[in-house]
């Protein structure tokens, strides 16, 4: 008896479970179809003189977009915000769900490939020509540009807007450098190396840098070692999955045999496979360490914290007035494919760019050099500050086309299931420069064939 | 985390008592049999779309590769096939596995010392500040419990401050963040959270215990030791079936924990299939792959749960 009632049990929740999935057939499917083309616009969009509410998911922490919201309902006071905030790993996770199902008008976007693969944004090539983005300088685009298909980066139609771009490079404690005799940024990777042995030497940590948990923060110090030692162009084409593009190339490899190096002569805190990246700002902010390389979206924050301790260069070229590269991208923004303010949200990301209130705001509190033309004004910064000094690298870096996206963004997973283990074993020597990049691109190549 | 009810054989013997009564009045009254099922059914419908659906399509999509937005391929079992033979999803299982010493056996095996401890001061205010300290953890969310870990752990924490201060210096690490030692480091969190657990189970066990047999058994001579061998263990052994099986289940599934402290590095090292699947689904976007690796998860936990099920049973009833 008791074992009959057990089985007829087992058999409901079979045929329950059952008939409740079987309701669905193959998943998927839910997103939407793809636009013809993007249409075209006889005049450039406007939000109108009706009330509107902007839906805005963006990334908590960066006070930027609020402060340019705000100033934007200032200037046109028909037009309100509902704002969701959320941390970047979150919305990185979230965004194909959220823009299928809870399409926002504007959002703060992670690597954009597979989004567009699944049509959840908005072509802007329309946009882009009606308000004369295409006649910008090329490179501030390029990122979010993709070929049909969602493949291949950095060609094709326009996906996305920065809100500013940001600039990578090498930060330094101008007290400890002081120390040890550096009066100015080192010219060549040779003077880097000198002062880094200095420092070793005089008892002070060489390089502050994190690279524990899921974030291998070694891939700052090792991309901008491949730009030391080969062009960026070949970089460029692996993130963006050009055809044939490999990383494990013979400059690469001394670029990683050169970070070994470092790691071998005891640089890096002993302990960095176990920092995480608050943990060694606050170290650096403390005085624990010379250089440290990171981005300018610090730079208004050491201002604060180190005022007039700090100096910035960008990585120096093997040789001697060679040409630099960073990385540099876009802080992205995009448009859901099913938004109900599409034009509305385009002309707020024109107006982010090209309005002088906003321009500076985006340099104040952002940070970063704005988007636009290339003649636009540039907000007045105090000289001896870090932002001057990082929104000087952005114009070297213009001149010298030096611009890379971050080797980290080439596919979704290659940061956390790649590069950040490969750098951890390497740091804990159980891996050796030529296999690392052998494996990081077996993996890519995984990856990019078989999604 | 689950958290099993306390059960003692009164509250047994109780609902044995009401269903004798209440099938004597069915029988009186013959009800009819839908209606039981309507009683039934709120909760069955709530069981049925929120374990039984999720169960059912966690099935469906590992039999397919799927982005989780688009459309998806038909691929058969070939996510499971990838299950066993890709090295680093494997490894991720043999962590788990390796992580029942510290989450099962360690607790296990302390908590039965603890708690007989704990038993024989039972009436002192020292037994119940020991009750209420190490049941704690329990209390602390796994997350909060995970961050004040990492930062014991770390090169600056207390462990380090101690190991230096008593001259072992040479020893100290950055516990979670060296290749060697951070699985065992995150087992020992898992411990701490556990013991506690394990220890209320027995020592409410213990409780049950009819004293005349320890009275019986020192009569006879027997020392402690004896004592605990011979009555103590054989009389608690549901509580451990429970104990054990709740901590193998929290090895094989953990992921707060690992998601906390280490994220599953330094590479790879202490990657679980409860992060796997996560990191999978959700930024690899291969909803297929970490249905797959679920499922294998969950027959794995069965697998293990079961017979300790069936060896822990209580066959005097």
């Amino acid at each position: 008896m008791s074992r009959r009632i057990r089985w007829n049990g087992a058999a409901l929740a079979v045929v329950m479970g059952g008939a409740l999935a079987a309701g669905c057939g193959a998943p998927g499917g839910d997103a939407p179809q793809p636009e013809a083309t993007s249409a075209s616009l006889s005049a450039a969009p406007t939000c109108g003189t009706a009330p509107v509410t902007l839906n805005a998911y963006i990334e908590t922490g960066f006070p930027l977009p609020k402060e340019l919201s705000t100033e934007f309902s200032k200037q046109y006071p028909n037009v309100k915000w509902n704002i969701r905030e959320d941390q970047f790993a979150v919305i990185t996770q979230n965004a194909p769900r959220v823009l299928a199902d809870d399409p926002p008008d504007l959002m703060r976007l992670p690597q954009v490939s597979e989004l567009v693969k699944n049509n959840l944004l908005k072509n802007l090539d329309g946009y882009a020509k009606a308000f004369g983005w295409d006649s910008w300088p090329a490179s501030q685009l390029e990122q979010m540009r993709l070929a049909p298909g969602g493949k291949t980066r950095g060609e094709g139609s326009l996906y996305a807007m920065g809100l500013n771009f940001s600039m990578t490079g090498v930060f330094y404690n101008k007290k400890l450098a002081a120390k040890i005799g550096m009066s100015s940024p080192p010219a060549t990777l040779a003077e880097l190396d000198d002062a880094l042995a200095k420092a070793k030497s005089a008892g002070i940590t060489p390089i502050a840098q994190f690279n524990g948990g899921a974030t291998g923060g070694l891939a700052f110090p090792l991309q901008d070692l491949m730009a030391a030692y080969g062009p960026p162009g070949p970089i460029n084409d692996w993130i963006y999955q050009k055809q044939g593009a490999t990383i494990d190339t013979p400059s690469n490899l001394d670029a990683t045999r050169h970070l070994q190096k470092w790691i071998k002569g005891g640089y890096f805190w002993k302990d960095v496979n176990a920092v995480d990246y608050a943990t060694m700002m606050s170290r650096f902010i403390k005085g624990d360490g010379l250089f440290m390389f990171n981005g300018d979206w610090e730079s208004g924050n050491l201002d604060k914290q180190m005022p007039g301790d700090v100096g910035f260069f960008l990585m120096p070229p093997a040789q001697q007035g060679g040409k630099q590269a960073a990385m540099s991208a876009p802080l992205t923004y995009g448009i859901s494919s099913r938004a109900k303010n599409a034009d509305c949200a385009a002309f707020f990301l024109n107006w982010v760019a090209t309005d002088p209130k906003a321009r500076e705001i985006g340099v104040k509190v952002g940070g970063s050099h704005p988007m636009g033309p290339a003649d636009a004004p540039m907000p007045e910064v105090a000289k001896d500050t870090v932002t001057a000094s990082t929104l000087a690298a952005g114009a070297k870096i213009a001149e010298d086309n030096g611009a890379m996206d971050f080797i980290a963004n080439a596919t979704g997973a290659i940061y956390a299931k790649s590069w950040t283990p490969q750098l951890q074993k390497l740091v804990a020597g159980q891996q050796t420069p030529e296999e690392l990049l052998k494996s990081v691109q077996s993996d890519y190549t995984s990856q990019v064939g078989g999604s | 985390m689950t958290r099993p009810t306390l059960r003692s054989n009164e509250s047994v013997e109780g609902a044995g008592g009401r269903r004798k009564r209440s099938s004597a009045r069915a029988a009186g009254l013959r009800t009819p049999g839908w209606v039981a099922w309507l009683f039934v059914a709120p909760a069955l419908i709530v069981y049925a779309v929120f374990v039984l659906r999720p169960i059912a399509l966690t099935v469906q999509y590992s039999m397919y590769r799927w982005d989780g937005i688009g459309t998806s391929t038909w691929a058969g079992l070939g996510n499971y096939v990838k299950v066993f033979t890709d090295p680093d999803l494997f490894a991720s299982i043999l962590n788990a596995v390796k992580l029942i010493v510290f989450f099962s056996v360690i607790p296990v095996v302390l908590s039965l010392a603890i708690a007989s401890t704990i038993r024989r001061i039972a009436t002192s205010r020292l037994a119940l500040v020991a009750r209420t300290v190490l049941f704690l953890p329990q209390v602390i969310p796994l997350v909060a419990a995970g961050i004040a870990w990492s930062w014991l752990l770390s090169s600056t924490g207390l462990v380090n401050q101690l190991l230096r201060w008593a001259g072992l210096g040479g020893v100290a690490r950055a516990w979670l963040g060296d290749f060697s030692t951070a699985l065992p480091a995150v087992g020992v969190i898992g411990a701490w959270v556990l013991l506690g657990l394990c220890t209320i189970l027995l020592l409410s066990g213990m409780s049950k215990i009819d004293p005349a047999l320890y009275e019986a058994a020192r009569m006879d001579g027997a020392g402690p030791l004896r004592e605990f061998v011979s009555i103590t263990v054989p009389s608690l052994r549901q509580e451990i079936g429970v104990c054990v099986t709740v901590t193998v289940i929290a090895a094989l599934a953990s992921f707060d924990i690992v998601y906390v402290s280490t994220q599953g590095g330094p590479g790879n090292a202490t990657m679980v299939p409860g992060l796997e699947i996560y990191y999978l689904a959700f930024t690899e976007r291969q909803v297929g792959m970490a249905s797959a690796l679920a499922v294998v998860l969950m027959v794995l936990v069965l697998l293990v749960a079961l017979p300790i099920q069936w060896l822990t049973k209580d066959r005097s009833s």
